[in-house]
């Protein structure tokens, strides 16, 4: 009962955050709501026993993607727009409401046996050598999902850097807070960057067994670079290196290679030996934290604004 | 079918319904393109939800939630973030050039 109180308390804080974020006329206080629905959703996903989801939610949903949003809301002048007409308001309202009230129906009328594949999961979860069924899920049996996820991460890179100013190109991104230098910024850098590190690099290699994986702990380490280039601490770097641009690749090409093996060795594309499992999986998951880790850095970096050769 | 029993996955479904719904009113009525993507995040976040749903009514074998979903909900997050870092790269850019055209505009 108390729990369900609870749940209660956390769905109803969750959708007065997205009313808010909806309805605010402030831009940058609609920012600081979706930041704020992202961290409330992390419990929401703690209390459906989804804690992979949760640590990926708070890391992605409410870490990162507010840093860039907070980026965007520094570089965009506040626009005034009116309001829309009452009437098109209570019409796309009421519209609206009924999409909610479908999805509500399915919710309340679920079929019966619950449609999943958690049995088939445990059946083929010691093949694969690893503990965690959400881990055996992500780099065995649905590996090509896995796969062509870390393309489209390092596609949105591309994407990000070939709107660079022409000026710019082949330049880096400028991230250090302007008045940072004697702040409290470098210093509670200094304090949390190694800390980060360490839980980083230790999500990552507890997900082979237990809640975690190398989306969750790249992503904690691309927050601490982060904080570095933010604080002033390091520069972001030029993206013309083409050291800089292995590393980014490095993750999809090893898990590229290891999956193209499989085809003489294991018999499928992304199949792997069995004996090899946990050995080759840890491998790609190495590979893929490294790059995850730098494009997702390099994503919230955004794309070059110094002209090379041109310091500030 | 008959109707679900009032547990967490059932309030949360819900919540994850009226998620969509507050979302996709966000999208259509906003003009400011900030805006309309946070409210298409809004709507993904409670589209995320309901996969949840799905996996925690799908346990057994001992799991607490059916992991395939909760997997696919993993790689969801990550390509919706992709997908918001771009997009906000292309409203700032947009940004800028409006910015440029302006200040020809007065010269």
């Amino acid at each position: 009962m108390l729990g369900l109180a609870l749940d209660l308390l956390i769905a109803a804080l969750v959708i007065g955050v997205a009313l808010w974020t909806v309805r605010t006329r402030d831009d940058f206080a609609a920012i600081v709501g979706f930041v704020a629905y992202g961290l409330l959703l992390t419990l929401a996903w703690a209390r459906l026993a989804a804690y992979d989801v949760a640590l990926t939610e708070a890391a992605i949903g409410g870490g990162v993607t507010g840093v860039i949003l907070l980026r965007a809301s520094i570089r965009l002048k506040p626009v005034a727009t009116a309001r829309k007409p009452i009437g098109a308001r209570i019409l796309v309202g009421l519209l609206c409401a009924a999409i909610s009230a479908a999805l509500a129906a399915v919710v309340l009328l679920p079929m019966t046996p619950a449609p999943s594949l958690a049995i088939e999961v445990r059946t083929h979860l010691a093949s694969t050598g690893l503990g965690n069924p959400i881990a055996g899920v992500l780099m065995a049996y649905r590996a090509l999902d896995t796969f062509l996820e870390t393309v489209v991460v390092l596609l949105a890179l591309f994407g990000v850097w070939s709107l660079t100013p022409d000026a710019a190109w082949g330049g880096r991104p400028a991230m250090a807070v302007p008045a940072a230098a004697f702040g409290p910024l470098p210093l509670f850098g200094r304090l949390l960057i190694p800390v980060g590190i360490v839980i980083g690099v230790y999500i990552v290699w507890v997900g082979a067994d237990a809640p975690g994986g190398k989306f969750q702990g790249a992503t904690i380490l691309a927050a601490m670079w982060i904080l570095a280039m933010m604080a002033g601490l390091t520069q972001a770097p030029s993206i013309g290196r083409w050291r800089l641009r292995l590393l980014l690749a490095a993750g999809p090409i090893v898990f590229l290679a290891i999956g193209l093996a499989g085809i003489p060795l294991a018999g499928a594309f992304l199949a792997y030996p069995e004996a090899l499992a946990k050995p080759l999986i840890l491998l790609i998951e190495v590979a893929l934290t490294l790059s995850i880790a730098a494009t997702l850095g390099l994503l919230v970096a955004g794309p070059p604004d110094v002209t090379p050769g041109v310091e500030p | 079918m008959s109707l679900a029993t009032l547990d967490a996955a059932t309030l949360y479904g819900l919540m994850g319904a009226v998620l969509v719904g507050i979302g996709l009113y966000g999208i259509v009525l906003h003009d400011v393109f900030i805006r309309r993507l946070l409210a298409f995040n809004l709507l993904g976040g409670g589209v995320f939800i309901l996969f949840g749903v799905i996996a925690r009514r799908g346990a057994g074998a001992g799991f607490p939630g059916d992991p395939v979903p909760q997997a696919l909900v993993i790689t969801g997050v990550v390509v919706a973030f992709c997908a918001t870092a771009l997009a906000i790269t292309l409203i700032e850019r947009l940004a800028a050039k409006d910015e440029a055209s302006d200040g020809d505009d007065h010269s």
